[in-house]
């Protein structure tokens, strides 16, 4: 059977962008970076778990053709594209305040939900993030 | 940023900012100015992009994230319905029961009943239940109770 997840994709219009962001800002890490030839494989990973991973894709050709890329650079644009991943954290309030140092920008304060404490933000093209301190362990 | 965006998509960018600011600050008064100066455009210019992009007006929108957040807290706590009414924005009860009345189609304490949500994250409660629009035709604009504003939106 299925026993764990190593690799999540999200749409990123720019891959450069999108390392200076999540490995220079989010505090991610490079997992993977290499030119495959016909796409640049990037993942990045959590510090210290590399077994799941984040592939931040290019939407383009021929992938996908040009007026289809357009579209879901429209929609990763108006934040519709699903592109969710949901963090964890020890401590919501350093962790804000970290990012916050780094020049983040973070519409929310960390607020107290029924699970924990968490905040959200956007990367620079509009996928949605969520860091949340649980009330208990992840498991 | 530059080079990364179309112009296009650059302005869905802006418009989604000023979104995450109106949804950050819903209780606050809408204050269309602000949340063009966050888009940078102009009131009326946003007030169009807005509805062309997100398929509503920023006031509908902030409109129908108030009484989503009114309708957490009826089933997430025992606060009374005034106190609730006030947290989510509105500066009357009786603005508040007829929106959320006009947008739900039960009152707030009938919905109530419907018990405790279960805890999934806040971003897809937030998103997948603030209520749908078209039960009944976009409110006058003293629905905010906030005369004189909130007709900008």
């Amino acid at each position: 059977m299925i026993d764990s997840l190593l690799i999540s994709q999200i749409y990123v219009l720019d891959q450069d962008a999108a390392l200076d962001f999540y490995v220079g800002e989010l505090g991610l890490e490079v997992h993977t970076d290499q030119d495959l030839g016909f796409m640049r494989w990037l993942t990045v990973c959590v510090p210290g778990h590399p077994e799941r991973q984040i592939l931040l894709e290019r939407p383009g050709a021929p992938s996908l053709d040009d007026q289809t890329a357009a579209q879901v650079r429209d929609l990763v644009t108006k934040g519709a594209t699903g592109g969710h991943l949901f963090f964890s954290t020890q401590d919501a309030y350093k962790t804000h305040r970290e990012l916050a140092e780094r020049g983040v920008e973070l519409p929310e304060e960390p607020t107290e939900q029924p699970y924990g404490i968490d905040f959200g933000l956007r990367d620079p093209f509009g996928n949605h993030i969520r860091i949340a301190q649980l009330k208990e362990p992840t498991a | 940023m530059t080079g990364v965006f179309s112009s296009r998509e650059d302005q869905n960018r802006r418009l989604l900012r000023a979104r995450d600011a109106m949804d950050a600050a819903y209780a606050e008064p809408l204050d269309v100015p602000a949340l063009a100066r966050i888009a940078l455009m102009s009131p009326a210019h946003f007030i169009r992009t807005f509805r062309d992009t997100f398929g509503e007006t920023p006031h509908r929108y902030l409109q129908r994230r108030r009484v989503e957040r009114a309708m957490f807290l009826l089933r997430t706590s025992d606060r009374s319905v005034t106190d609730i009414s006030v947290e989510v924005g509105f500066s009357s009860l009786g603005t508040f029961s007829r929106t959320f009345r006009d947008i739900v189609g039960e009152s707030p304490s009938a919905y109530r009943l419907r018990g405790p949500l279960p805890a999934v994250p806040t971003c897809f409660v937030r998103a997948w239940t603030r209520p749908r629009d078209g039960i009944s035709p976009p409110s006058t604009p003293s629905s905010f109770g906030e005369a004189g504003r909130a007709s900008a939106g």
